[in-house]
């Protein structure tokens, strides 16, 4: 590159010298991210859900802090408090066996959490690298990977759960996460083989093929960063999904197992008396919608700050 | 065959194609050898023979049957000099991006060859592929979609460098590319900006900067200016003119503005349906035109005065482009062409000098691909 200096005309679309910021502090850096995330802070529903879903999370690493027993030491359950209504010491009552439902209610944040938490990473992972493959390979190989996760698609998850919990045999928050994450992949898959064909085709990627770019360079440097906005989206909505799946399936007798806690477990088991005792079935179910509202909350807050498609 | 023959016929004939020293590699060792040998002023650098590219057109799901195919382009020949810029002008659809992708192997031949100082580039691979693309560089059409929004303009102009890390050392690559931004005229100061935060103008400029940093010795340019403001435009296409001298750059500037390629064009091609029609010097071109096709385009260049504007005669096309996927025989131009006669159906018309201007020294005496072409005077017909 020559270092000859040359005259030019300041061109006139733009001004290309900006003034120099007043108190010289270092220009601020914009990227997608950094503006979605000054987006984000601002907006109320983001900083609500936001906490409650912290708190959440410290109810999960450590019960303890918050509860004076733990639900599995002996003598926990007393029988002569069955279904007893809230008294001071035990705000949210006892169930049918005599249990204390705020130390369980806290206690069985700790499930659903993984069981969302894993599922969303399990899913991501899979339904991303696959996604990423189909949409990179194309043709035949796109084909046949397509068709598979059409057939993982159509199962409905609770047909689909049954199947796979009677095959696994025993049942526990990583089998049940297991069993979500080989259910609801594809919709991840199909998020990013779809965002992938999108932008393999742009002019910035012809630019560095012409380059002399490898498959690797092109794949990670930029087709990854431009399909992530979208998977980011899916999956923070997909937290709170999951969490109200494993509570079905726990409901539904074919997810955890006792004496594990889990808030569907809890609500199953007060069904039969909520007439009598409203209180035992509404602290777990209050707890469950308030966990998944929080989720849904942010992934629609995180989905209007990120989402290039709304912005 | 015949075909064939008749092509190599129209190769010894004009000037616009010479003849090809193909240099012999044996190992890639002699390919990249022969590839970073230094071009001489005024030689051809580039030499495109018989270029073919048809994109299939299949039917069926499963059973994929190939029932045609577009013919984007269909047998073009022209060489690109050292240090010269050829225009490609043609209306949309008549396979000048196409070329563009072909030059820069970002699609495949279907058949033909593309000679860079002697070597078939469309047969090249791993290092030699590689020397090429150093050499061989491109800015795209649209600003806005060539530049990765997620990587700041430090990260895009230094691609290059760590693509071939042996152009410059990794400490030295920010001052390069800061040294890049100041030559097209961007603030070297936003190396960390990102591609949103510039407007059009700018991005061009950021993707001229991206082509230059290499230090190629040829550029295709396809479109770079026709999404850009007119005033922009001019901005950009003096910008490279000055790089051309700068650093003795060729440019192949596909355009279908005609008075912007006339602007920065030593010499002009001008394309329909995936074939040359004419080509000449742009004095040839613009001033002596023999081809209908390049009359009608030019009659239809606006012109600023009014009065000249009144005298000039308009040659308006009726009909539409044909489809590529079934031109018409003999001369692709014949639908729409005022002077059409059986013979055009029939004989396909080499690209070559009429035979009534041969011998003799008139500018319209250059290639054209008409059996009944006769200079007109578009431009200036009063």
């Amino acid at each position: 590159m020559s270092e000859q200096i040359i005259e030019r005309p300041v061109p006139a679309d733009g001004p290309t010298a900006k003034a120099p910021e007043p108190d010289g502090k270092p220009e601020r850096v914009a990227s997608l991210w950094r503006d979605g995330w000054r987006d984000l802070r601002k907006r109320p529903m983001f900083l609500i859900s936001g906490f409650v879903i912290l708190c959440l999370l410290v109810l999960a690493i450590a019960p303890g802090l918050f509860t004076a027993r733990s639900p599995f030491s002996d003598g926990f359950c007393d029988l002569q408090h069955s279904m007893d209504g809230p008294t001071s010491g035990h705000l949210f009552g006892y169930d049918v066996q005599g249990c204390d439902i705020y130390t369980r209610t806290v206690w069985g944040t700790r499930n659903s959490i993984i069981v969302g938490v894993v599922s969303t990473i399990l899913t991501t992972a899979l339904g991303g690298v696959i996604g990423m493959l189909a949409g990179l390979w194309g043709g035949w190989a796109d084909s046949v990977i397509s068709r598979v996760s059409e057939i993982f698609y159509a199962l409905p998850i609770l047909i689909g759960g049954l199947l796979i919990m009677s095959m696994v045999g025993s049942s526990n928050v990583w089998t049940v996460s297991f069993v979500l994450s080989i259910l609801g992949w594809p919709q991840v898959y199909r998020i990013m083989r779809g965002e992938v064909i999108g932008n393999k085709y742009n002019d910035y990627v012809a630019a560095a093929r012409a380059l002399g770019a490898s498959p690797m360079r092109i794949a990670f440097r930029h087709i990854l960063p431009n399909t992530l906005a979208p998977i980011v989206v899916v999956s923070t909505m997909n937290l709170g999904v999951y969490i109200a799946a494993e509570a079905s399936l726990s409901y539904l007798g074919i997810g955890v197992q006792s004496p594990a806690i889990s808030w569907g477990l809890m609500i199953s088991d007060a069904q039969d008396r909520w007439l009598t005792s409203p209180h035992a079935l509404l602290f777990p179910a209050g707890a469950l919608s308030l966990t998944v509202l929080a989720f849904i909350m942010l992934g629609d807050v995180v989905r209007d700050a990120f989402d290039p498609k709304l912005r | 065959m015949a075909e064939l023959s008749k092509n190599d016929e129209q190769q010894d004939a004009t000037p616009n194609v010479s003849e090809v020293d193909v240099v012999e590699a044996r190992t890639e060792d002699e390919a990249v050898d022969a590839i970073e040998a230094p071009a001489e002023r005024g030689e051809p650098i580039l030499q495109v023979r018989n270029l073919v590219k048809h994109f299939p057109l299949t039917q069926g799901i499963l059973i994929k049957r190939q029932v045609g195919a577009v013919k984007a382009v269909d047998g073009i020949s022209f060489d690109l000099y050292q240090g010269e810029t050829l225009g490609i002008v043609g209306e949309s659809g008549c396979g000048k991006s196409t070329v563009a992708k072909l030059l820069m192997n970002l699609e495949r031949v279907t058949a033909g060859e593309i000679f860079y100082k002697g070597q078939d580039i469309t047969k090249l691979s791993g290092r030699a592929l590689k020397a090429v693309r150093r050499n061989i560089q491109m800015v795209f059409q649209d600003p806005y979609t060539s530049l990765n929004p997620r990587m700041t303009v430090g990260d895009i102009v230094g691609e290059p460098f760590e693509i071939h890390p042996e152009v410059a050392p990794k400490g030295d690559r920010r001052r390069k590319v800061q040294e890049l931004l100041d030559v097209v005229g961007l603030n070297p100061e936003h190396i960390n900006r990102y591609p949103h935060q510039f407007s059009g103008g700018q991005r061009q400029r950021i993707g001229i900067a991206r082509g230059l940093a290499l230090n190629p010795e040829i550029i295709i340019c396809d479109e770079p200016v026709s999404a850009l403001d007119v005033s922009v435009q001019a901005q950009v296409v003096n910008l490279m003119e000055r790089l051309q001298d700068e650093f003795n750059l060729s440019y192949l500037f596909i355009a279908h503005d005609l008075s912007i390629v006339r602007h920065i064009s030593d010499r002009v091609g001008v394309m329909y349906l995936g074939q040359i029609a004419e080509i000449g010097t742009d004095e040839q071109i613009y001033d002596h035109p023999t081809h209908p096709y390049t009359q009608a385009l030019l009659s239809a260049v606006p012109v600023p005065d009014p009065d000249a504007r009144e005298h000039r005669e308009r040659i308006i096309l009726t009909g539409d482009v044909p489809s590529p996927a079934n031109p018409p025989s003999g001369c692709r131009f014949r639908t729409r062409c005022w002077k059409a006669q059986d013979k055009c159906a029939e004989e396909v018309p080499l690209l070559a000098i009429p035979e009534r201007f041969q011998g003799s020294d008139s500018p319209a005496a250059h290639e054209s691909a008409c059996h009944f072409a006769e200079e007109k005077d578009v431009v200036h017909a009063a």
